[in-house]
């Protein structure tokens, strides 16, 4: 059982006549498109656009970090460009990052379909996605809201006179994104495999976006049902939330942590799917124990449900409640353990490559090792009081969602690069980017660790100047973090028209999608594949190759 | 060391004397929370030295130049279940070991000194029975077990002291509880950890541990005169309460002397305990919870008494139960006797905060 494969010449490698990118032109063409692979670049476009200016926030965060009093800022300003940096970065970047742009370019290549199931639902999507994100960039221009992106009542309901309703508008428009997103996803995966796919043919990326959206459709109503309920408390104080009025502040967050809880697995299982397929691809060999990889997404979604307490563990719950919750938390962690093991397994006599994609997958296993095991720190009730709050849970979810979700993210664009514009990026100034970021992201992050378990506490404006030499550290490292994402936005266009023309398929890889023309044809296959292989089957790939040769020949 | 420049070398200086890496350990609970945190970190440098290993290890011995054909594995239901039921197993005891801290924290004993915080933006307002008010600063004896009741009168707070390795979030309308026992003399921070609007950041102040004597010294010199419960009967006079709970037999209302943590059988046939709780919640809305054979006639107080002004009468209903004064008096001879033992180092260990899930 073993199988040789040899990268393909790119020198003979030739652009297609046609494609989707050249199918029409003009603007209208693209705002009016219903193709899926056009709807992912303008998703990829505006996601950057986001990307870009809540890392530009993230950056004014950490300079004013630098020094103990809030001298850069006032503090009503900070607060401001921290909820603003969080509210972006969740809801305008990281919820719609894999799914929206590889996820909604791959999943019909995947499945074997033309398009998506409604592609015009998914065109309202982005649309949705724009309204929502002007909504929440004019609050900020108007001058800016500081809830945090938490909306924590009574604070945003009474106390503030920031633009909060229009960012609760844009979030709410931005969810219903996603959740159109998500059902174009399901139905697309249930109805439209090609002949031959079955359920456990599917790439595990598939898999895990059928996960997220399952989340997607169960969770994002309920933070939208929240969002109006922050609303109406706001313009009309009907009380939900008000002790005054017999209302119950904490009933907020147990609504607000029932979706936003399971967000983060919105947002890191694409970024987990992305992996699977990446370390397969590079090391030449089919994911050690799919299944065990599939349900595991699925056990993510479905657990993901029952946690969204642990939030709220010093918050006057119910002790009993908490032991439960906890409890829970322990189990959610297996999963992803599981992953993380099948993933270094896979590598286990492969033949191991290590292009740009492979080197962020590997950055992805070690962070995410680091964000995930922290994780436990925060489900293990007794510690979770001394570290929630802290600088501790800033780390931990940092790690996860920057060190695994953007590293996945990063790890995807470039693998995908080849099959969505026709040309490969530039190779040897992506794997330093790749490392730059990986160190950069150490430096910035882990310090906060410490000063989380000294109680630095979280949204400090001013802090005494005992925490500032490992502040001095995070910033420093965000300086370099920022260089390692500037090199991407550089060199990602500059290939569209200098990088070398790809190939089919570059890496060699089985999904169905290498194997059809890069960039695909507007309709993807000029004829619906028949699947008649496993999914990562490089034996069918490698007699596929030869065959080829012979006809050729 | 001579090139580098004055300025920037005491810069250095100054920088490495302040650079705090782990904070000081000044509670009976934080060795508890350290333990676990080691343990935890243990286990983190484990999992990612296992998982590194298998990285690096394959990506050397099987990487393109060395190993050019893949060998196609199906997977290991072996394999699987081993990295499925041990990480379990080692959560599992997280699990337990967390909880039993948490329930720790998180249950006074019956003997604990009480303290009110109040929460609000941007101060903590912490009552002491004794009538000591202090605003951003929190006096208290070393080795005496506290409890302090939390509250907020706006928004979300938390209450966090590193050094104790405990906090608790201050709840508008709700009395939350936390407690620790102070091992260390000395000063240590006190921050709000909720994110609570402009001047969050500010809302930090200091808790200052005192030996007992010390603590006896400063708390007569700051004492308002009047105790919360002083305080309470003087309100309970001036709002006019006590025309209704005269205590006599016929009254409108009920008596409220040995009320407090008694179960009461309301109107609609439930019952409750008289906690904190209950007491702030039946001034307030008093129509709520009304006690069995009581007309629902008490006006609300809704707005009109302020949180310090129940904490005051809720402490003051409090010592009308004989069983809360006789404790009281216990732990106030208690800091005294402690007093006197801390003459010699090998004084007795104060009782532990016993968990009682």
């Amino acid at each position: 059982m073993s199988t040789i494969v040899s990268l393909p010449d790119q020198a003979t490698a030739k652009l297609p006549a046609k494609s989707f990118l050249n199918q029409e032109y003009g603007l209208k063409s693209w705002l009016l498109t219903g193709d899926h692979k056009r709807i992912a670049i303008l998703y990829l476009i505006s996601i950057s656009f986001f990307f870009v200016i809540g890392g530009v926030l993230a950056g004014l965060i950490r300079l004013e970090l630098l020094t103990p009093p809030s001298d850069l800022m006032a503090t009503d300003t900070y607060n401001k460009v921290f909820s603003m940096h969080g509210i972006i970065m969740i809801f305008l970047f990281l919820v719609p990052s894999v799914p929206a742009t590889i996820g909604n370019f791959l999943i019909p290549l995947m499945v074997g379909a033309r398009d998506l199931a409604f592609p015009k639902i998914n065109l309202l999507s982005w649309y949705l996605y724009v309204a929502g994100g002007i909504f929440v960039l004019s609050a900020m221009v108007l001058g800016g809201v500081d809830t945090g992106w938490t909306f924590t009542t009574p604070l945003s309901t009474h106390y503030l006179n920031t633009h909060v309703v229009t960012a609760a508008m844009g979030i709410f428009l931005a969810g219903f994104s996603s959740i159109f997103t998500g059902l174009n996803f399901i139905v697309t995966v249930h109805r439209m495999r090609c002949p031959g796919m079955t359920w456990f043919r599917l790439p595990l990326f598939v898999w895990g976006h059928y996960a997220t959206s399952i989340i997607m459709i169960l969770g994002t109503p309920v933070l939208a049902i929240t969002l109006v309920l922050v609303a109406l408390e706001r313009t009309m104080s009907i009380g939900v939330f008000d002790p005054t009025k017999g209302g119950d502040p904490l009933l907020f967050q147990h609504l607000f942590w029932f979706y936003s809880h399971p967000a983060v697995y919105i947002m890191i299982l694409p970024g987990m799917a992305v992996i699977s397929e990446v370390i397969s691809t590079f090391s030449r060999k089919r994911v050690f124990g799919y299944t065990a990889v599939a349900f595991s997404s699925v056990a993510i979604a479905v657990f993901g449900f029952l946690v969204w307490e642990h939030h709220m563990f010093i918050m006057g719950v119910s002790q009993y409640s908490a032991l439960v919750f906890s409890l829970m938390t322990m189990l959610v962690a297996v999963p992803s353990a599981i992953k993380i093991f099948n993933w270094s397994m896979t590598l286990y006599k492969g033949s191991i490559t290590f292009e740009t994609p492979m080197l962020y997958a590997f950055g992805f296993l070690g962070l995410f090792t680091i964000g995930g095991l922290t994780g436990i720190f925060l489900a293990t009730l007794g510690m979770d009081i001394h570290l929630t709050e802290t600088y501790f849970i800033v780390a931990h979810f940092h790690f996860v969602m920057v060190g695994g979700m953007l590293m996945a993210y990063l790890a995807g664009v470039h693998f995908w690069w080849p099959k969505m514009t026709g040309r490969m990026y530039p190779e040897a100034i992506s794997k330093t980017a790749a490392v730059i970021t990986f160190i950069g992201f150490i430096v910035t992050f882990f310090p906060q660790f410490l000063l989380g378990y000294l109680g630095m506490p979280r949204r400090y404006a001013a802090y005494p100047a005992d925490f500032q030499v490992l502040n001095v550290f995070s910033t420093a490292g965000a300086s370099i973090l920022g260089i390692g994402y500037l090199l991407p936005m550089l060199y990602l266009p500059w290939s569209l028209i200098y990088g070398k023309i790809a190939g089919n398929n570059p890496w060699q890889a089985t999904g169905l999608e290498w194997q059809i023309q890069s960039p695909p044809l507007t309709e993807n296959f000029a004829e619906i594949p028949i699947m008649d292989h496993e999914a990562y089957d490089y034996e069918w790939l490698a007699n596929k190759t030869q065959h080829e040769v012979q006809t050729v020949g | 060391m001579s090139h580098i420049s004055p300025v920037l070398w005491e810069f250095l200086v100054h920088w490495l004397k302040n650079f705090a890496i782990f904070p000081p350990e000044a509670s009976t609970i934080a060795p508890y929370a350290d333990a676990l945190y080691f343990a935890l970190v243990g286990m983190t440098v484990t999992g990612l030295l296992l998982v590194m290993t298998m990285v690096l290890v394959f990506a050397i011995r099987y990487r393109q130049e060395r190993h050019p054909e893949a060998v196609q594995i199906e997977g290991s239901t072996l394999l699987e279940a081993t990295w499925t039921l041990i990480p379990l197993g080692i959560f599992l005891v997280f699990f337990v070991w967390g909880a039993l801290l948490y329930f720790r924290v998180f249950n006074a004993p019956p003997n604990s000194m009480n303290i009110y915080v109040v929460g609000k933006q941007w101060m903590w307002k912490v009552e002491h029975q004794g009538g000591q008010h202090e605003i951003n600063a929190l006096h208290i004896p070393e080795g005496v077990p506290i409890q302090v009741t939390l509250i907020s009168q706006d928004v979300f707070h938390s209450f966090s002291i590193p050094a104790f390795r405990v906090k608790r979030e201050a709840i508008p309308g709700r009395y939350t509880t936390v407690y620790f026992q102070a091992t260390t003399p000395g000063k240590y921070h006190l921050f709000c950890t909720q994110y609570c609007g402009t001047n969050h950041s500010q809302m930090i102040g200091w808790v200052y541990v005192m030996t007992p004597a010390d603590y006896r010294a400063w708390a007569a010199e700051n004492t308002s005169g009047a105790s919360l419960a002083q305080n309470g009967e003087r309100l309970f006079a001036s709002m006019g309460c006590n025309a209704c709970h005269s205590g006599n037999a016929s009254a409108r209302g009920p008596n409220l002397a040995n009320v407090y943590n008694t179960r009461i059988r309301l109107t609609d046939g439930s019952t409750v305990v008289a906690n904190e709780a209950y007491i702030r919640e039946t001034i307030l809305n008093p129509s709520t919870q009304v006690p069995a054979g009581y007309a629902p006639i008490m006006p609300t107080y809704q707005g009109q008494i302020s949180e310090d002004g129940l904490i005051d009468l809720v402490e003051y209903i409090k010592t009308l139960d004989s069983n809360y004064r006789i404790q009281q008096t216990l732990n106030k001879s208690e800091l005294s006797s402690a007093q006197a033992s801390t003459v010699g180092v090998g004084k007795t260990p104060p009782p532990q905060g016993a968990a009682k899930p």
